[in-house]
Parts: C-alpha cells; structure tokens; sequence
C-alpha cells in the first residue's frame, strides 16, 4: 500500500488526506497545532461566535473522511529529508513542552500543506503593545473568543482586511477606520475587469458583499490608497498616523491625519512557509503574486522531487478554496491515482475557477516605495530589535554578513517576521527561508531524539 | 467550564480551551513580556513571531497564543534584554 505523509492539518492538508485515504493509500497527517483545521478552521466548538464559521459542513465531512488516517495533532516536523523512501522527523507532545516525544516517518509520497502566515510591513511604533497582525484578530477571535482593543484600526492591503474588521465588529469591538493601501483605480482595474470570472468564484463574491454590508452597518470608512505610517503611544497604541500613498506606496507628504485608537491590526498579505520545500530540494518559483516566492507545481500539484506534492498557500496565496482544491488533488496524485482519473475533473475545475480570484490578489500587491515610511530608528526585525538604518547601512555586504553584523534574522523566530522586509530594504532575496530546522523546537529535544540510519525500503520503525 | 492559572502569583480566569494568551487578554493583560527594553505580548497569534513567550511550571520559552491554559498552570512574565 502506499504510504502518504500528509505535513499541515489545514483545508490543504485535510482535503489532500482524505482524497488519498479514499483512493486506498495508507495515511498520517501531521500538524504542529493541537487540533485540526489550520488557519481557516480553528474555531472553538463552545465560544466561537457562529458567525465567524465558515463551511464547517465542509469541515466535518473532511473528518469523517478521515477514519481510517492517522492524525498525529502537536507534531512538529523539524526535518524533511528525500530520497526512497522519503522521511519526516517530527517531536510530538504539547507546544514548546520541555520533553517531546521523537517520531521519525518513512512515506512513498509526502503532501506538503504548511500554509502561510501574514505579512506584516514594519511602521514606526508598531513593536508598542495593541499591535498585532491582521491574522492574529481572526485567530484570538476564533480560538479564544477574545478581541485584542476597543477600537481598532485595520490596516494593510488586500480583501483578507474586511474578514477581520468583521470579526472586530461582532465581538463588540469598534472598527475606527479600514485603511487600505491600493488606490480606488488600482481595484477598479485589478477586481472590475472581467466581473464575470469573479462571480464565476461564486462563494467569495457572496463573502465580499457580507464583509461590505457590515462596514456599511457599522458606517466604518473603508480608506484607499492610504496606509498607517506611524504608530503613535507611550505604554501601549494611543493613535495612528493615516497617510495617502501614491502608485508605489510612498507616503505624500501633507495628507496626514492623526486617527485615535487602542489597537492596530496590520496585514500586507500573506508569506508561503516555505522551509520544509527547501530542505527537500523542491524547486522555487520566482515573484508569482505579491512579490512572493512559491513552490513550483505541475497539474498534479506534483513539485520538482519525485514524490514530493505541495498544495495550498505554499503554491500561492489563493484562500481556502483553493487549498482545499489543490489538496484534494495532491492527495490523488500522491495516492497514484493516474491523471486521466475522473475524480480528479471537479477539484480541478474548482481550482480552475478560484484561480480567477488568486490573480486578483495581485492588485494588492507589496510595492517598493513602502520602506520610505520607515525612519533609520525603526525597528524592523522585533526579536533582536535590528533597526532599518543598521541593516540599510550593510546592504551591500553578504547576506550572512548583514545578519551578522545586524542580528536581523537570528533571533528566535529565524527571520520569520522581518525576512522578507529585510530583502526589501536592502533589494535583494537574501534566502530568509532556508532553515536548517523547519519549526521552532527546544535544542535539547534534537539532541536527545535519535534519528533512525537510512537503511531503505525494507526499514521499519 | 472555566479554569484558573496564576499570572505573576495572581488568579487568572478563563474558559476551557483557551490559550494561555487568550486567558491574559481575557483578563484584560496586553503584555507579558519585556523585550529590548520594551513591552510585548501576542503579535502573530499563531506560533510564527515568538512575541508572546512565557514561562509556564518553570518552563520557560512557551509560546502563550499556541498552549492551550491549564487548570492550575503558573505562568510567569519573561524579560529579556
Ligand atoms: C493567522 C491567519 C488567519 C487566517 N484567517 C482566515 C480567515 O479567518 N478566513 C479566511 O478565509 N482565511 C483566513 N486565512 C487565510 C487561510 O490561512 C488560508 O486561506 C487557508 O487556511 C490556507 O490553507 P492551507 O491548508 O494552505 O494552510 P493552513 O490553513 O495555514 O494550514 C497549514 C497547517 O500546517 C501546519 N504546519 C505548518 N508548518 C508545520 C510544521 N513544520 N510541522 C507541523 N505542522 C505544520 C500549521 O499548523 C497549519 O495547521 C488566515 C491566515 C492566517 C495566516
Ligand atoms: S503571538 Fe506570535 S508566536 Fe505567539
């Protein structure tokens, strides 16, 4: 039978091993989480106002597909390794726990479904308490039912803003202003063109309206071509400075306007986790959208190293629908199910039709001229507090020398937040993403678990 | 169902199933951390940034937006300079 390790338990995940446990292969999913869903499902059965489920008809039907899988939940995979057959280390036990239990994998095929996390474009102020990112609203309010302010200011670029100014509204919290950075053109031409490939999406239209119907309840401004380029406090947020931008995102000087609030939620869109990719070999892709690298896959969602698929927000930034298309066809694939198969036909149409929506995302876009809202005393990377004017000054010294000489990246999240705003400030790709270990795991944990010697095909554990 | 941890020697409540984060907000805490002279508490919300680390029954180093609160767990602010 073949064996299927599935890495990440959200919509990608999820559709990907219970299509391949369908199509007859033998089945582990993997997730670093404590219970199943990802980003998109991590509602809370008991506390999660019902309004902020969706499809979780979809949610359990993909759990009840997966009866005859093993789900391994608080795994983290720290290693990945090709070859025949291919193995994932992972330690399981409760997150950041002192002792971890070691568990080695060995698979025929692997699904790599780790998602993406937000992209967070540092501002001054904005390492002062009541700062979070945008994703981190949606998961508080999901996970814990809590909201971080009283009012709040959403910020940032892309449609992800209006969920979460939704969330902000209905647990009570006010959403002072969304501030969004491409201008009313830049939408009218990226999302007005061609409506009918929109609608053709028909689930997010829906959504979108939703989204808009409660800024308008709520008369919250829905601000364009404009972003937070402070943040201004003592202890904690006090106000933010609001601030038109042009075309490339530098801020125009004299349009300021000062905006009192407690909480900020910034989201300049969201960066493919793309470590365990890397350490396979797997081919990455060029700026796809969002002047983000992706993982590189063919029609079967298959990548560059043999056996070795990637679905979901790896492949570029999509939304659920789409992970869970890309997921459903990554797990035939890796089940080997042959291409001319029809149950491949309605995730690919599906695929197909969300893909319509991914290229709109485009419209929202990183661009450039951003850094020119940071001062040299800005912090840009938070765990090592490396500041813009240190890490412009090494430029044009190596990647390694910068981060040497800067500490940006080293610290404990491994350049996670900063990478991709430090290859934007000094203009290069300074290859934040290659990570000798792929999650945050306790050094004494590595030491202590014993890999099992490659022995191939016939090796059991 | 609720629970109770101790933040800094002080009875916290929360609701079962609540990250440790989410019981320090509930409870009306921003910040648990002292970080480059400055104060922190959750950013990312989901295990990316390190931002929101704790120490919990002497553990230190835990993340407080991916462990879910304990009855009886202590938790305790960090400092780093
Ligand atoms: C914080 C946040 C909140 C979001 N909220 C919403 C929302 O409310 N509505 C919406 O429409 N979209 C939301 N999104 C977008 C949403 O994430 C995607 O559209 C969708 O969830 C992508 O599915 P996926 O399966 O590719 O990845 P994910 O859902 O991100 O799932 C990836 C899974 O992989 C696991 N993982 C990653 N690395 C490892 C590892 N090394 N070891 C073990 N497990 C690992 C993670 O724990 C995670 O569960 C959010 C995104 C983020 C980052
Ligand atoms: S808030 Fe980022 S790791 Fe917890």
């Amino acid at each position: 039978m073949t064996r299927v390790v599935v890495i990440g338990a959200g919509p990608a995940g999820l559709a990907a091993a219970a299509s391949a446990s369908q199509a007859g292969a033998d089945v582990v999913v993997l997730d670093e989480g404590e219970r199943v869903g990802g980003q998109f499902w991590r509602h809370h059965p008991a506390f999660t106002d019902p309004r902020l489920q969706h499809q979780l008809t979809r949610f359990s039907a993909l759990q009840e597909a997966l009866e005859d899988v093993r789900v391994v939940t608080s795994a983290s995979v720290w290693r990945v390794e090709p070859g025949t057959p291919l193995r994932v280390h992972a330690l399981v036990g409760p997150v950041d726990a002192a002792r971890r239990r070691g568990e080695t994998l060995e698979a025929d095929a692997v699904v790599l479904a780790p998602g993406a996390h937000d992209r967070v474009l540092p501002v001054p102020g904005w390492t002062l308490p009541g700062v979070t990112s945008a994703g981190a609203v949606q998961a508080l309010a999901k996970r814990d039912g809590v909201a971080l302010g009283t009012r709040t200011v959403v910020a940032g670029a892309g449609p992800f803003l209006l969920p979460v100014a939704q969330s902000v509204a209905l647990l009570g919290g006010e959403v002072v202003e969304v501030v969004e950075a491409a201008s009313a053109g830049t939408i009218m031409r990226g999302w007005g063109r061609r409506p009918w490939q929109m609608i053709a999406a028909a689930g997010k239209a829906g959504e979108l309206g939703s989204y808009l119907a409660t800024l308008a309840r709520h008369r919250t401004p829905y601000r364009l071509g404009s972003a937070v380029t402070r943040i201004h406090g003592g202890s904690s947020v006090e106000a933010v400075t609001v601030q038109h931008i042009d075309r490339d995102w530098r801020p125009i000087p004299g349009t300021e306007r000062i905006v009192e609030c407690d909480s900020v939620a910034l989201g300049h869109g969201f960066t493919p986790r793309l470590e365990a990719a890397i350490q396979f070999g797997c081919e990455i892709t060029g700026a796809r959208n969002g002047g983000d690298r992706f993982v590189r896959v063919d029609s079967q969602q298959l990548t560059s190293i043999p056996g070795v698929h990637a679905a979901g927000e790896i492949t570029g930034i999509g939304g659920a629908d789409a992970a869970l298309a890309e997921g459903e066809i990554a797990g035939l694939a890796a089940a080997g199910v042959p291409a001319a198969d029809l149950r491949y036909r309605a995730p690919l149409t599906a695929r197909r039709r969300m893909r319509a929506f991914t290229e709109r995302l485009a419209t929202h876009s990183i661009r450039p001229g951003w850094t020119a809202w940071l001062d040299d005393d800005t912090i840009v990377c938070r765990c090592e507090a490396a500041t813009r004017g240190a890490i412009a000054e090494y430029a044009d010294a190596s990647s390694r020398g910068m981060r040497l000489a800067t500490r940006a990246g080293l610290g404990p999240c491994q350049g996670r937040t900063c990478g991709r705003s430090v290859e934007d400030i000094i203009g290069a790709a300074s290859g934040f993403d290659r990570r000798p270990v792929l999650s945050s795991v306790r050094i004494g944990e590595l030491a202590a678990h014993r890999i099992p010697p490659t022995t191939g095909e016939e090796s059991k554990q | 169902m609720s629970i109770r941890i101790s933040f800094d020697g002080e009875a916290l409540e929360g609701r079962d199933g609540q990250s440790i984060g989410g019981v320090l907000l509930a409870n009306g805490r921003r910040t648990w951390r002292t970080a480059a002279g400055a104060e922190r508490g959750i950013f990312c919300g989901i295990g990316i940034c390190q931002d929101c680390v704790v120490t919990v029954n002497g553990v230190e180093g835990v993340r407080a937006c991916q462990r879910t609160a304990c009855e009886g767990d202590v938790v305790e602010r960090e400092v780093r300079a």
